[in-house]
């Protein structure tokens, strides 16, 4: 579903990331580690479309058409979607009325779906104006949900998430990623950005990554890539990942 | 009845000030906007011409007049209707003057000090008297509308309205020109009284054509424990509006709450500000305005506290977006206090849309031109408060109506 082929991007002209290349398949999840500063909100930011993210090499296809240039509402529109780790408030806007500009699901399943994120009580509020960190995350996932795009990205869906949450916000992630159904009903696809990730235990993953220093530095199943993150830090990552080279 | 003294006081005061500009706003050259008489009446308000009662209609007038209590229609310089549902008095100026002596309420807020207010003063005037008998608190909003049927009219405006002890209402004024007049001049002048424990809520929605100037001067004077809350809408284009009304918090307790919502748009200078002088022990004030200047407007957003009185306490809040290069917005806030065991605070916000919202909703799948109208209306949308349910709800509706064309 979606390719990216040796993708170096600048912001402010600074060299963030360095040929990267990423593979994701529909009904694939896949989850990218990486310590703070590594490159992980710039690729994300890249593939939603982020006009501050400058693409100097490569290219992005997603469901085979090249996207790389194409602005960030349109991608929006073709089935990429993004819950933000910290995203802005926007005063005055009710996070109802956002949800039904945004819907391509109907309001009854939205209205479920707040009851089941115990956030019913929100649709009132002023979009992530006054919201806690957990707020937020089950406010990005209410959006994402009334979208329903075929690629979704998770920006550390768990920070400052309570362990009570974390389990339910995983499980609807998994939900949303359509992995609680048959490997054969599977239309979506998707890319976790997460720092340890207790929330990975609710969620059916594939494929890890690490990203260190703006190149993906080691990749292969997620048991593989958290136990050798455990064991040795992203140190040995990037020196593993020149030895190779 | 009014005594000779009073009236040869206002004839003097206002042949001296007949040419004299205003501190505030570009200067009008009132030759040009004509007071013209006439007659005409209506039955009900459904009677208007069918695009007429739509204009109304959408600044939130309930025609049928079914969820009012009372009514009031001034075309022009024109009382044409006037309908009192309730206990609530209201009347032509020109009657209540007959019927009352108004001797400490007409020219008694409000000075004559501009070329505007003697115009209102020396030429024929409408305007409404509206007096709340003590005791009685009305629960349905009272409706008027200011109406200028003809181009290059001045409609000239003298209000009073009085609200006896324990007494209260909820006052919707629309002002609006017809849909095909495009230019024209409002001038008015509005006195308001709140007695003891009286409660006054007065919601002011704009809808002027392009090339209409307007200039109000306002008094408002609130007794002990009185509360007045004044909203104050202007979101379509319009030439020019200048108006700093001036609230008196003189009664223990009194308090104030002015909020006011300006979309300058096109070519429109918009000149608008609250002063609140505080002067009664324990008073209050709260001043919020949201301004957004676009395209080649210009919008000033005045603010005054002025802390006189033991104990008392004012807040002013002013935000601004700036949307335009070609627009200006200005915002002057302003503390004046003269006592030491007062507190007074203002807060003051003038930017442009952030980049970071834009995007965030760009990236659910909004194009550019539907985020920015989006968080425009957001940020106009401010909850009004202190309004009841049902005011809220004619006062949300009519902003949407009138932000949908965005």
């Amino acid at each position: 579903m979606l390719s990216i082929e040796n993708l170096s991007v600048k912001v402010e002209d600074r060299l963030i990331l360095r040929d990267v290349n990423l593979n994701i398949n529909v009904g694939e999840v896949h989850v990218l580690f990486g310590p703070n500063g590594a490159g992980k909100s710039t690729l994300i930011n890249t593939i939603i479309g982020n006009p501050r993210y400058k693409v100097v090499e490569g290219s992005i296809y997603f469901k085979g058409k090249d996207i790389t240039d194409m602005p960030i509402y349109e991608r929006a529109k073709l089935g990429i979607g993004l819950a933000y780790q910290k995203p802005p408030e926007i005063p005055g806007v009710k996070l109802r009325d956002l949800l039904k500009i945004i819907a391509r699901v109907d309001w009854e399943e939205i209205e479920r779906m707040a009851e089941i994120l115990k956030f019913k009580d929100f649709l009132d509020r002023d979009v992530n104006v006054g919201f806690s960190g957990g707020e937020v995350k089950r406010s990005e996932l209410l959006q994402l949900f009334a979208q329903n795009p075929d690629f979704m990205m998770f920006d550390e869906p768990d920070s400052g998430v309570d362990v009570e949450n974390i389990k339910l916000l995983g499980r609807i992630i998994n939900h949303l990623l359509e992995k609680d159904r048959k490997p054969a009903d599977r239309r979506k696809a998707g890319l976790i950005i997460t720092h340890m990730g207790h929330i990975l235990k609710f969620i059916n993953v594939d494929r890890a990554h690490i990203l260190y220093n703006g190149v993906i530095a080691c990749s292969g199943s997620p048991e593989e890539i958290l136990n050798t993150i455990i064991k040795y830090g992203y140190k040995r990552c990037i020196r593993c990942y020149q030895r190779r080279r | 009845m009014l005594s000779k003294e009073k009236i040869e006081r206002i004839r003097r005061a206002a042949e001296k000030y007949r040419d004299v500009p205003a501190p505030h706003g570009e200067d009008i050259d009132l030759s040009k906007y004509k007071v013209e008489g006439g007659k005409v009446e209506i039955n009900s308000l459904e009677d208007l011409e069918e695009e007429e009662r739509a204009k109304l209609e959408n600044l939130g007038i309930d025609v049928r007049e079914e969820r009012t209590s009372g009514s009031y229609l001034q075309i022009n310089n024109n009382v044409v209707y006037t309908r009192a549902k309730s206990k609530v008095e209201i009347l032509p100026i020109s009657e209540a003057l007959k019927k009352y002596n108004l001797e400490d309420y007409f020219w008694n807020l409000v000075e004559i000090k501009d070329k505007y207010t003697a115009r209102v003063a020396l030429e024929r005037t409408g305007g409404f008297f509206i007096r709340v008998p003590k005791g009685v608190r009305e629960t349905l909003p009272l409706q008027t509308c200011l109406l200028i049927g003809r181009e290059y009219t001045s409609q000239n405006v003298h209000n009073i309205v009085i609200v006896e002890e324990d007494a209260e209402l909820n006052i919707i004024t629309g002002c609006a020109t017809s849909p095909h007049v495009k230019s024209g001049l409002h001038l008015s002048v509005s006195e308001f009284y709140i007695k003891r424990n009286g409660k006054l809520t007065y919601t002011m929605i704009h809808d002027w054509g392009e090339k209409v100037h307007v200039r109000q001067r306002t008094g408002v004077y609130i007794e002990d424990n009185g509360v007045y809350i004044n909203n104050y809408v202007v979101i379509t284009p319009v030439r020019s509006i200048q108006s700093y009304p001036a609230v008196y918090c003189a009664g223990e307790n009194s308090k104030a709450t002015l909020q006011s919502v300006v979309y300058g748009r096109k070519k429109s200078k918009i000149d608008l500000g609250s002063k609140v002088v505080l002067s009664g022990r324990g008073s209050r004030a709260d001043i919020v305005s949201r301004s957004i200047a676009d395209d080649n407007s210009e919008v000033v957003a005045r603010g005054r506290l002025v802390g006189e009185g033991e104990e008392v306490k004012g807040h002013l809040e002013c935000k601004g977006l700036i949307i335009s290069d070609e627009a200006r917005l200005y915002a002057v806030p302003e503390l004046d206090a003269r006592r030491s065991n007062i507190e007074l605070s203002h807060e003051a916000a003038v930017g442009k849309i952030a980049e970071e919202q834009l995007l965030y909703l760009m990236s659910r799948g909004l194009t550019e031109e539907e985020a920015v109208s989006l968080i425009i209306k957001g940020f106009l949308s401010m909850d009004l408060s202190g309004l009841p349910p049902t005011l809220a709800e004619a006062v949300k509706r009519i902003m949407d109506i009138t932000l949908e064309g965005l």
